[in-house]
């Protein structure tokens, strides 16, 4: 049920993982040297927006139901409005927090644990969208 | 569609930049100090409105600062480099060509149908993107595109952008100007223009500038040219390397201790060797500087040029020569405050000649120079250093109100309540 997320974790570092590796060997030219692209970078997966896009460490659980959990680096994008249904870093009375923003019904930034009340958007609310969340990182081995 | 230059500049950017990642600042008077926390560098808005004086010495105005509640906070130059890279990249797509006037201005040479717009867009975008507060001016010329600058960010009715498109809008705001506050003119050469009977920019602007050419420089001529909007100054896109690289700095306290000197100095060279690096350069001469003060001696200070074997970039060389020379320079029994170190004519590695009779920088030392610096940049400055230059330095710049340097350390980022 996890398996999209555990194809994100670790995208972190920029570890190039070489596609192909062979041994050089005098005489004859390897078959596959006409096919050698470059490595993966992990940045072109998850960093749309390099110079808008920023990262924060999340803290408690109120959205354990989309899969952040305490300790994830979250991949923060601040060039792309947000849309209903996005993860979003709000600032609610001069604090940041993440939340689901939900914009119908009714306008709300919206926890996914049972636990937390829907934070009510009204015309007259002070709440600023800082940025999008676009993707949760986890290190899996981190406190073993 | 004639194009335009542009100048954004980031409204109090040290003060903005500290403010990113603290929105429970807003609506708090927020000050930046210098290094070593000596002055107040940069106020935001609310500080300015509470008359704090800028580039006064913190320690007098501590007691006050803590009373009106104002946030005070040290250089934090990572996060500034970095929140600086990030607002001239973001410019690039909105401009044809994009000059890095300084760390928290650029011009821009802008084509467009709707210039108000344009600006507007940009302003936007930077808040949206990065949460920096610019203010755009616009005009035909350099010169009249810092005055709509310095325009925007004072009338507050233009929201931010000034566009001064057409004579009628630069002479009316000319008239209102100083000439002391157009961009290459002094308060020296202003007090030389009054006795001349010229008060403000347009009074310049219509003066004659073949006479006043010959009364003062061509730079003058020029400038009265675009203050007229004839374009004499074009964006410098390339900025020509750097002929000498220094590195001094005053020390937290001051130093009697050689030794501390002689890290003091290893540190800066490394650092400005770093520099050099960075440029392709190679040196051959540097320059090394010592100050001390004293009630009883009195303010004194040393240097002395040294010369390398050879043509180098190696820190290890370099530093081995700096300390050398403070050695030599340093006397028992005074207080040290400043030290630094220069490195002269520098000459870029392409133009090096190999010869046969004359040693070279060898390329081991090359390849062992490009390795600390790979590292360094990728695990944050002096990862690897030479043990020279101190472990836990007690001399190295005071920064007692430092945030976090949110943007360059994993270990620094903010962190966010789910």
């Amino acid at each position: 049920m996890n398996s999209q997320f555990i194809a994100h974790a670790g995208i972190f570092a920029r570890k190039l993982l070489p596609l192909q590796l062979e041994k050089v060997s005098a005489g004859f030219p390897s078959p596959a040297q006409d096919y050698i692209e470059k490595t993966l970078d992990l940045n072109e997966l998850c960093v749309r927006h390099p110079a808008a896009t920023f990262y924060v460490r999340a803290s408690g659980d109120s959205m354990r139901g989309v899969g952040i959990f305490p300790g994830d680096v979250l991949v923060v994008d601040k060039s792309l409005s947000a849309r209903h249904g996005d993860v979003v870093i709000a600032i609610v009375d001069g604090e940041f927090t993440v939340k689901e923003l939900v914009l119908k019904p009714q306008p709300a930034l919206q926890a996914r644990n049972p636990a937390y009340p829907p934070i009510r958007l009204e015309k007259e609310s002070q709440v600023e969208i800082f940025g999008v969340v676009t993707h949760a990182i986890r290190d899996f081995r981190a406190n073993k | 569609m004639k194009p335009l230059f542009a100048l954004v500049d980031c409204n109090t950017f040290y003060a903005s930049c500290e403010k990113i990642f603290r929105p429970d600042l807003d609506g708090q008077p927020v000050l930046v100090l210098s290094n070593n926390d000596g002055c107040i560098i940069s106020r935001d808005r609310i500080a300015k409105t509470l008359n704090i004086p800028e580039l006064v010495p913190f320690f007098q105005v501590k007691a006050l600062v803590e009373k009106l509640g104002c946030q005070v906070f040290s250089s934090n130059y990572e996060l500034y480099g970095d929140i600086s890279a990030r607002v001239m990249a973001l410019l690039e797509p909105y401009a044809s060509a994009v000059e890095v006037y300084s760390i928290d201005e650029a011009f821009l040479q802008v084509c467009a149908t709707d210039y108000q717009a344009h600006g507007m867009e940009i302003k936007n975008m930077l808040w949206r993107d990065v949460r920096m507060p610019v203010c755009v001016g616009m005009a035909p010329t350099k010169t009249l595109a810092k005055l709509a600058n310095r325009a925007a960010k004072k009338m507050p009715r233009l929201n931010g952008v000034c566009v001064l498109d057409t004579p009628q809008k630069w002479e009316w705001l000319l008239a209102r100007i100083s000439t002391q506050d157009i961009w290459g003119v002094g308060s020296r050469l202003s007090a030389r223009l009054k006795s001349l009977n010229i008060h403000n920019a347009l009074q310049l602007a219509r003066a004659e500038r073949k006479w006043l050419r010959k009364k003062f420089s061509v730079v003058l001529e020029r400038t009265i040219q675009e203050l007229n909007g004839v374009p004499c100054l074009d964006l410098e896109l390339e900025p020509a390397p750097r002929k000498e690289i220094v590195c001094t700095r005053s020390f937290s306290y001051k130093i009697t201790e050689l030794d501390e000197l002689l890290q003091a100095i290893a540190s800066y060279a490394s650092r400005a060797c770093e520099k050099l690096r960075m440029q392709q350069g190679l040196t051959q001469n540097i320059w090394v500087y010592l100050e001390s003060f004293d009630k009883q001696v009195g303010y004194f200070n040393r240097q002395s040029v040294r010369a390398l074997p050879h043509l180098t970039n190696d820190t290890r060389q370099i530093v081995e020569v700096g300390q050398r020379a403070i050695s030599e320079l340093y006397r028992p029994g005074l207080r040290y405050k400043k030290c630094g170190i220069g490195l002269l004519d520098v000459r870029a590695q392409t133009y090096e000649q190999a010869d046969l009779f004359n040693p070279q920088q060898s390329e081991k030392s090359r390849t062992l120079m490009a390795v600390m610096d790979n590292i360094n940049q990728r695990y944050g400055k002096q990862t690897v250093q030479l043990a020279g230059a101190g472990l836990q330095p007690k001399w190295a710049m005071r920064r007692e109100y430092m945030s976090p340097r949110y943007t360059t350390r994993w270990s620094d980022i903010p962190v966010i309540r789910c």
